[in-house]
């Protein structure tokens, strides 16, 4: 019980520098308050770079570790595909932490979403991986990007229909604010404030697309 | 119409595995691949349907193929409706396009149809405004269970292209054979069509297939055997030998499994004429992939839902 009320507290993780979009010092010290209201405009920071992003994960697994005893189950499950990634980057940094008990899972929630009957051509669904067992320990959902929250929502009720997790707790790259549901990360590696609509946050990562990088550019494509 | 290099599905309807694309082919197995484990799940259904309806009108008898079709839509979470010939309005005389019609009236998303005449699920999907799915009409083809077979194949072999499958007994009147045919010769296989002359023309090798009217000739280079189920309902025609003939000549029998490749992989659609054209021991046996086959089915069919609803 001790273990759940400390990471009721929100861990968003201080960057040493990297998060400087907006200019705001405050980001630095990671407090999420001072990250909430931040508008995206000119001169604001668009691109990290390789070496950022190794902070960033770096930095996620500092704050996890803290949050969860390493003696203990926990279960890290990424959002398929670039979350599939992350968790694994997170799992790899956990476990040289000495956390000797992890779970490993992946979802791909295309069947979950709240889109999905919509008409438009289909998406191919790929395997959930999900090999281990869910009851009554604390999962950690990885994704990269947190925007609607809607992908977070989908993910949840996936991994209920597959059991029944003692928490689930929610790490994320980038946190570029507009949800339009009440889910909030309990780690986040870089908070954008509000980016607008037309501007993706492209999170690139050397397994799948061959460089590490974060992106904020404008859509090519109106979705 | 389609475009499914990267993964994506655009058909509104399934009819054949003639008009589908290699890629097309891919992705209806690959899909399939991520539900053959919600068996295993606590919650053992998908909220992917949610709200649409499907319904099966069967015009013709089936066991597997339906309960699929319906278990298949229920995993999906959509609403589904059995429709029988029997005791409906069809015994009172109407056409199957106002049948038909009245179903759509209902609101229906999916109509899966079996029907005796080749071409009546096309017939229906120019007709009516949801999705149909071709669950066999007549001797023209039967989709589902070509791609469950393909699926079947290439969950044993880890692959389909350089597969040589035979596919044995009636392949004349068989839509089974006629969709493995199209759906493994996309996929690269090299199929084998086995049997009496009356049952299988040399018009087949058109279709990229070989023809051979001795199974003892090709027994022994073959990776997989698909037997067709002797129908009886033709067994009378000049086109059938006797079953004991038959048997003698293309039934897969103890005596001719032994000199089959040692790793072989027997099929079979069903239903089974045991003792007819399979011995039980081979259908029961190891090499067996018939009631994996049929688990299948349900992977396979829950994709093709899936997909064919995106489109409407």
């Amino acid at each position: 019980m001790d273990c759940h009320r400390a990471l009721a507290i929100v861990h968003y993780v201080a960057l040493g520098g990297v998060a400087r979009c907006g200019g705001t010092p405050s980001l630095l010290d990671g407090l999420k308050t001072a990250a909430t209201s931040l508008p995206f405009g000119p001169g604001m920071r668009n691109y990290y770079d390789q070496a950022d992003l190794a902070r960033m994960i770096d930095g996620l697994v500092v704050s996890v570790s803290a949050a969860f005893p390493p003696d203990q189950p926990l279960n890290v499950v990424g959002i398929r595909t670039r979350g599939e990634v992350l968790a694994a980057r997170v799992a790899a940094g956990l476990v040289a932490r000495g956390h000797h008990l992890l779970g490993r899972g992946v979802l791909d929630v295309t069947l979950y979403r709240d889109d999905i009957a919509a008409i438009g051509p289909r998406r191919m669904v790929r395997p959930t991986e999900l090999e281990i067992d869910l009851d009554d320990k604390p999962l950690l959902l990885v994704d990269d990007v947190l925007f609607t929250g809607r992908s977070v929502r989908a993910a949840m009720n996936l991994l209920i229909d597959f059991g029944r997790p003692a928490m689930i707790r929610l790490a994320i790259l980038v946190d570029r604010g507009g949800r339009e549901l009440p889910i909030q990360p309990d780690f986040a590696a870089l908070i954008l404030g509000n980016v607008p609509d037309e501007h993706r946050v492209n999170v690139r990562l050397a397994e799948v697309d061959g460089t590490d990088q974060i992106v904020v550019e404008p859509r090519t494509e109106v979705a | 119409m389609s475009e499914s290099a990267a993964g994506i599905w655009t058909k509104k309807h399934l009819l054949t595995l003639e008009e589908l694309s290699p890629d097309e082919i891919r992705v209806v197995l690959d899909t399939a691949a991520s539900f053959k484990d919600v068996s295993l799940r606590s919650v053992k259904k998908y909220p992917a349907l949610r709200g649409r309806v499907v319904v099966n009108t069967f015009f013709e008898d089936s066991t597997r193929t339906r309960t699929s079709f319906s278990l298949a839509a229920s995993r999906l979470s959509a609403d589904v409706i059995d429709f029988t010939e029997k005791g409906s309005s069809v015994s009172k005389g109407e056409t199957l396009i106002d049948t038909a019609r009245n179903i759509e009236a209902m609101g229906v998303d999916v109509i899966v149809i079996r029907h005796k005449a080749a071409g009546s699920a096309m017939l229906l999907a120019r007709t009516v405004s949801c999705s149909v799915i071709n669950a066999g009409d007549g001797a023209h083809e039967h989709p589902t269970q070509g791609l469950l077979d393909l699926y079947t194949m290439r969950q044993r072999f880890g692959k389909i292209a350089g597969l040589r499958v035979a596919i044995v007994g009636d392949i004349v009147n068989s839509r089974v054979a006629r969709s493995n045919l199209w759906g493994l010769t996309k996929m690269g296989a090299e199929v084998i069509l086995v049997g009496p002359p009356t049952l299988v023309p040399k018009s087949f090798e058109q279709l990229g297939a070989r023809v051979v009217h001795n199974f003892d000739s090709v027994i022994g280079e073959v990776d997989v055997i698909n037997m067709l189920r002797v129908q009886f309902e033709r067994i009378q025609s000049s086109q059938f030998p006797s079953v004991r003939e038959f048997t003698q000549m293309f039934g897969l029998t103890q005596e001719r499994f032994k000199r089959c490749k040692p790793g072989v992989f027997v099929m079979h659609p069903g239903p089974m004429n045991r003792g007819i054209e399979i011995s039980s021991e081979i259908a029961d046996g190891e090499q067996s992939g018939i009631l994996t086959q049929v688990t299948n089915g349900l992977a396979v069919r829950m994709a093709v839902l899936y997909l064919v609803t995106g489109a409407q």
